[in-house]
């Protein structure tokens, strides 16, 4: 149907969203810049997003993450102006999304960006099927043909067999599945994911993850996933934006987070992560002194540290981190043991 | 709480929390004492209010024939709505009965299955086998015509409101206006611009009926779960796409329950819609009331409560179940099948049962044997409640009587509600109606007061014994579909002609939505508090008055709003029965020309009392209860 | 029923796309009937329909009952029966919902409106009925207290007309809201120390005299004669000062007794001038007080007001053989 890549890459430059009676004025005036409670009390307005900027590219999995009223939901709301962004600009795939037309809008929500949401907005009173076409029926897609295209997308979801059901004959997994293969069926270019699994047993969720991660090879779309869930974002983020008071605080690979927080606020978020589990060998390596021998195992310096373990205990030598031929440092069993303790507050 | 005055060290002395309205109170009464009998607005029945408004429909009536107005509005519109009537009347007739039945009948299958469809046939038959088959039809068709162009009206306004909070915001007060307004107060009106006849009858029906279609189609397009509806925005839907993919069928229940309430309110209408020669089953009502005949009504009521039950059982199971499209060749088939019999059985329906005689019997019987009772209870409830009461507020200065109204209202409700009274009160006193409306008051007063006296006892017994409430839902859901006018007669067989009759007939009329609600708020009061008191050690009396009343306070303040809505709607048909005041002047200004000026502005102002009563109850509701603001 | 069903469709069309305006005569349904209980128009009858209203009291109702069986059985009209109440019936001549109004008491001002300025209606000559209403107590109090028949005494004896209803003072029981009244103003202008209580019906003025007589229990009420309950209890009027001519011409100053009435039957100028025989029926009606309370307590005894209609009308061959038009 429509000619052009597959996935499609977002920009997004100083966008605002005030929320309350005359935003236009506070964003010019020097209101916007106090903190929020001294902005509701001056002015009654709600600043949920103050000046984001941030670029995802084509492919990636871009994950916003923050705490519940950091604004992410509303971010992540701007981008396809489901709600109207007080200013900045968007661009998803060179396109100024703020200047589209209204018929402009619906053709960017109906053919390249699609969302899931966390309550997965089902409609009970229609079958799964008519559910995950109900976007080529707004299209304006043929019964048929747009039946035809939900049974594959329920298939890839894996859902077969449950096309006529109703959604509340399923279970929250399974409806969130639907809401998935909704967002699929319309073959968009960049997927929003607005916390889609916090309403989900841990263990289903688990497997929801993993069926992202899948599809994301499976498809290759462009993924801006937001969630509140630090483990959540560490497993599907290439890189994680955290948020707060409406302002992202970081932006960076996992690694980036957890290595080096850019203040109090992350290093406060991050410090149960395991660090193990996260960082590579390459924030831990040292330069080797002359005691260290050099006859170690190599490993690449994006290993990550848990899966150095079974060398390092395999040798008693340090392992030599490399990055392709070039040699970064060692790594000795010391520094793989201190790396896995759980860190200590400074006062004990 | 910090800034807690209270938290300084107590005043040696401090006056109760009771002693400010204690002492107001004192000065109230003092004043009346001192001040009885100066500064009342005695009534006069030909106020200059009255004679403008009067003459302004001498006006109206004279310029029928040649205002533009009417030449190419409104009797458009009335010919419009006749036609609408007529071809729904014949097309009805035109099915004879074994048709109607089977359509009926196929309808309510294809609503909620067998039990529906035999419910509806078996409600029709009975129709027919009480006599008043042809009425009922009528009936059927002046409800039809009228809820059909209420909805066609009601349902895109409810949706539009439902969407848009500041015309829910502007469409309130004037849908409040509609509901508590006396529907004889807008029949004079009508047949001003509409003339007698079905067209009259049909409009009036339809300003009745509206309220709830928009109403509860707002609300329903409110529920609607906003993540849908902003999934379906995210897929790039236009609105219209949105509104008719998402709206509509996830709002479909509720809208159902729309239509539902809308075809029960024009039902309850019909009756009074043939005071101004609408055909159907309030003929026989008003000839019965008119010659003191139970008898001859009757039929009628009981016709009107087995419509009710059918279209109410129809429409409901309609909104809750999913739609069956397999189920439509077998529904159409069954009415085909119906219409089909038409031709071959009689077109009159063949069998009847005389009722008449043996219900006069009876009621005469009872009328004699219980009169001395009857009489006593009359006569103890108007002399030592009604007439005091009636005395006071009539008596009293009226600047006195509103300034206690004002107090009441502030204390109760905060200064909204008293801002409101103020305007009513002001309202009532331009209107030349003050010593009327005082009257009514003091009934209504008096006819609340026994309802929820009534209604709270029987709701508590429903909710605490399953059987008791077995047994009462039956007769509450009988009391709740019989026209009001039904209560009419035998309370005036009881009582005579009294204001007691006029408010017998209400609490008959209001108690059973107080009993529903009472039961339900006590029966809501979560099973973790009864638990955690019961393992306190409460006795069931304690239990009560400790635990589940005061929770159930909103259900029981809600009850008495309804209840004060509901009584004021009977206040004006009491006046058929002795009711007298602001009824009695909407009644004459109905039935007399002279009048019409007088009728008029009762109405609106029994409109002011209700929403001076309604605005104060819901004033108590809206306050923090006292637990809470203790704390704060 | 088809056609009927087309004249409504086509109706909703003309109504729709009709130029010049529509006129307050204009009906919805050019077909006959296009209201009414459809028993009546189910079988088409030879004459076409004719629309009596019925005012609330049984008096009119048994003149009306007659004059509809009448015209249904001998000559082949159908006959509706629509209750409606005095004034309102004379709004219905202007747009074909009333046909005739068999009894009417008087007002003047009504006549004036609707025969002289507006002329959708015309007299159609007497009832041969003379028609009285009055204040009226029952036997026994004027035995007891015999000049309690002089509205001049009233005042005396308000104490004994109190009740719970009437605020202090004495209780004159009024019936139907639309009757016609001078209670009001006859009460303040005769400085009278009484209190008009509605009782809401014809039917609550009737219970109130009898049980008022039987149980000798003191009542002052609004009535009026032809009425069938003069054979059957005993009432005597209060005389109010005396009716002259003129003296109740403005409504608020009245302070004399009713007139006593010729009453006389109005039809829809529709009806007179297309009528045909059931209107010559209606002109020709004429009968005494008598003949009018016998169907009347028949009525009231529980006979359908039809069947009341058919005993008079087999009893008294000679008197309704000369209305029938020839």
């Amino acid at each position: 149907m429509r000619i052009g890549p597959e996935s499609a890459g977002i920009e997004v430059k100083g966008l605002w969203k005030i929320f309350g009676p005359k935003a236009e004025r506070v964003l010019t005036s020097d209101d916007r810049l106090l903190e929020p409670a001294a902005l509701r009390e001056r002015t009654g307005c709600t600043a949920a997003v103050r000046d984001v900027s941030f670029e995802v590219r084509p492919g990636e999995v871009f994950v916003v993450m923050g705490l519940s009223g950091s604004g992410k939901s509303t971010l992540v709301r701007c981008l396809t102006r489901l709600i109207e962004p007080t200013a900045g600009e968007i661009a998803i795939g060179g396109d100024d999304v703020l200047r589209a037309t209204p018929a402009g809008l619906r053709e960017l929500r109906r053919h390249r960006v699609s969302m899931v949401f966390q309550h997965f907005g089902l409609l009970p009173h229609r079958r799964v099927i008519d559910n995950v076409a109900y976007g080529l029926e707004v299209q304006g897609v043929a019964k048929a043909a747009r039946h035809a295209r939900a049974r594959e997308i329920l298939t890839l979801v894996g859902l077969d067999g449950h096309a006529g059901s109703y959604p509340d004959q399923l279970s929250g997994g399974m409806q969130q599945r639907v809401g998935l293969a909704r967002a699929l069926a319309v073959e968009p270019q960049v997927m929003l994911f607005d916390e889609p699994f916090s309403a989900l047993d841990p263990l289903i969720r688990r497997d929801m993850q993993a069926e992202i991660i899948r599809l994301h090879r499976e498809v290759g779309k462009t993924m801006v996933f937001i969630t509140h869930d630090l483990a959540e974002a560490l497993k599907l983020g290439e890189r994680i934006a955290i948020m707060r008071d409406g302002s992202i605080v970081q932006l960076g690979t996992p690694e980036e987070l957890v290595g080096a927080p850019a203040d109090d606020y992350v290093a406060d978020f991050v410090r149960d992560v395991p660090r193990s589990d996260v960082l590579s060998l390459r924030w831990i390596c040292r330069e080797p002194d002359e005691h260290d021998s050099m006859e170690g195992p190599p490993l690449p310096a994006s290993t990550l540290i848990k899966d150095a373990v079974q060398v390092a205990t395999a040798t008693a030598l340090p392992i030599r981190v490399t990055d392709g031929e070039r040699l970064v440092g060692v790594v000795d069993r010391v520094d793989i043991l201190a790396a896995m303790a759980p860190r200590q507050p400074v006062t004990a | 709480m910090a800034a807690e005055p209270g938290l300084a060290p107590p005043p040696a002395f401090r006056l109760p929390r009771w002693a400010a309205p204690a002492a107001f109170t004192l000065v109230l009464v003092l004043a009346y004492l001192l001040l009885r009998g100066s500064g009342t607005l005695p009534h006069d029945d030909d106020a200059p209010q009255f004679t403008a408004i009067t003459e302004l429909r001498e006006w109206v009536d004279a310029h029928k024939n040649d205002s533009p107005l009417f030449l190419y509005f409104v009797n458009y519109v009335r010919l419009f709505i006749g036609g609408l009537f007529a071809l729904l009347q014949t097309s009805l007739h035109g099915l004879g009965w074994p048709g109607l039945i089977g359509v009926m009948g196929a309808l309510g299958w294809l609503a909620g299955g067998w039990r529906t469809g035999l419910l509806a046939m078996a409600s029709l038959a009975a129709c027919g086998v009480l006599g008043v088959w042809t009425l009922t039809v009528d009936t059927l068709a002046l409800v039809g015509a009228s809820v059909l162009l209420s909805l066609a009206i009601g349902l895109p306004l409810g949706v539009w409101a439902g969407r848009s909070p500041r015309l829910r915001r502007a469409l309130g007060p004037v849908l409040d206006f509609m509901q508590i307004m006396p529907t004889f107060a807008y029949l004079a009106p009508m047949v001003l611009f509409f003339q007698i006849g079905a067209p009259a009858g049909v409009a009036a029906t339809m300003i009745y009926s509206i309220p709830p279609a928009i109403r509860i189609t707002a609300l329903a397009i409110e529920q609607v779960s906003p993540t849908a509806v902003e999934a379906s925005a995210s897929l790039g839907a236009t609105p219209r796409q949105t509104l008719t993919k998402v709206y509509l069928p996830l709002a479909r229940s509720t809208m159902g329950l729309a239509i539902n309430q809308t075809i029960m309110m024009a039902l309850s209408m019909v009756v009074i819609a043939n005071l101004i020669n609408s055909p159907g089953l309030g003929s026989d009502i008003i000839k019965g009331l008119s010659r003191e005949n139970v008898g001859l009504m009757l039929p009628a009521g009981l016709a009107i409560v087995l419509i009710g039950i059918a279209l109410d059982r129809t429409t409901m199971a309609a909104s809750r179940q999913r739609f069956r499209p397999s189920r439509v060749p077998y529904a159409v088939a069954a009415g085909l099948a119906g219409a089909g019999l038409t031709f071959v059985l009689p077109a009159e329906w063949p069998w009847v049962l005389r009722t008449a005689q043996p219900v006069n019997e009876a009621v005469r019987w009872a009328e004699r044997s219980w009169f001395e009772v009857t009489d006593a209870i009359k006569e103890a409830v108007s002399l030592f409640l009604l007439n005091p009461l009636e005395g006071v507020l009539t008596s009293a200065p009226w600047w006195l009587v509103a300034l206690a109204l004002l107090a009441l209202a502030w204390r109760i409700g905060g200064v909204r509600p008293a801002v409101t009274v103020a305007v009513c009160v002001a309202a009532i006193v331009l209107l030349a109606l003050w010593e009327h409306s005082m009257v009514t008051l003091a009934m209504v007063i008096v006819a609340v007061a026994a309802t929820l006296a009534i209604g709270v006892s029987l709701g508590i017994l429903g909710a605490r014994s399953a059987r008791f409430s077995a047994f009462q839902r039956p007769l509450l859901d009988a009391a709740q579909t019989l026209p009001a006018f039904v209560y009419l007669l035998p309370a005036l067989a009881l009582f005579g002609a009294t204001r007691f009759t006029a408010i017998f007939a209400s609490v008959i009329y209001a108690v059973p939505p107080v009993v529903r609600l009472v039961e339900e708020g006590i029966r809501n009061v979560p099973p973790t508090v009864v638990e955690a008191a019961l393992s306190a050690g409460s006795t069931p009396r304690q239990m009560l008055w400790k635990v589940q009343l005061p929770m159930a306070r909103k259900a029981i303040l809600l009850a008495a709003n309804q209840g004060i809505v509901m009584t004021l709607a009977m206040v004006v048909l009491g006046a058929l029965v002795g009711g007298g005041a602001l009824g009695y002047d909407v009644v004459s200004g109905f039935s007399q020309r002279t009048d019409f000026g007088m009728g008029f502005a009762a109405g609106v102002a029994i409109v002011l009392l209700g929403i001076m009563l309604d605005r104060i109850t819901q004033g108590a509701d809206r306050r923090p209860p006292p637990l809470r603001r203790k704390s704060l | 029923m088809k056609i009927r069903l087309l004249a409504g469709v086509l109706m909703l069309g003309v109504a729709l796309a009709g130029c010049g305006g529509a006129k307050v005569e204009d009906t919805p349904s050019a077909a006959p009937a296009p209201s009414g209980s459809a028993s009546a128009s189910a079988q088409p009858s030879a004459g076409g329909t004719v629309k009596i209203a019925i005012n609330p009291w049984v008096g009119y109702e048994a003149s009306a009952a007659v004059v509809a069986y009448l015209m249904k059985n001998e000559l082949g009209y159908t006959v509706e029966l629509p209750e409606i109440k005095e004034q309102l019936a004379w709004e219905g001549f202007a747009n074909g919902q009333v046909d005739v109004i068999i009894e009417n008491w008087g007002h003047d001002d009504l006549k004036k409106k609707y025969i002289e300025t507006d002329g959708v209606a015309v007299e159609a000559g007497s009832t041969g009925n003379k028609g009285v209403i009055g204040w009226y107590v029952p036997k026994w109090m004027a035995d007891k207290y015999p000049d309690i028949t002089d509205w001049k005494n009233l005042n005396k004896y308000a104490d004994l007309f109190k009740t719970s209803e009437s605020g202090g003072k004495g209780a004159l029981l009024f019936g139907d809201p639309s009757y016609v009244s001078n209670e009001e103003a006859l009460i303040k202008n005769l400085k009278l120390n009484f209190k008009v209580v509605t009782g809401g019906s014809e039917a609550a003025l009737i219970k109130g005299a009898q049980q008022a007589q039987e149980q000798q229990k003191p009542l002052l009420f609004y009535f009026w004669d032809p009425h069938w309950l003069f054979s059957k209890t005993e009432l005597v009027r209060v005389n109010l000062p005396a009716y002259t001519e003129g003296c109740d011409a403005d409504p608020k100053k009245v302070a004399c007794d009713y007139a006593e009435l010729d009453l006389d039957k109005i039809v829809s100028k529709k009806f007179a001038d297309t009528g045909g025989k059931a209107y010559d029926l209606v002109k020709n009606f004429s009968w005494t007080n008598a003949d009018q309370n016998q169907v009347a307590m028949d009525i009231n005894d529980g006979m359908t007001p039809e069947e009341a209609a058919k005993k008079w009308v087999e009893a008294n061959a000679t008197k309704w053989q000369a209305w029938i038009p020839k």
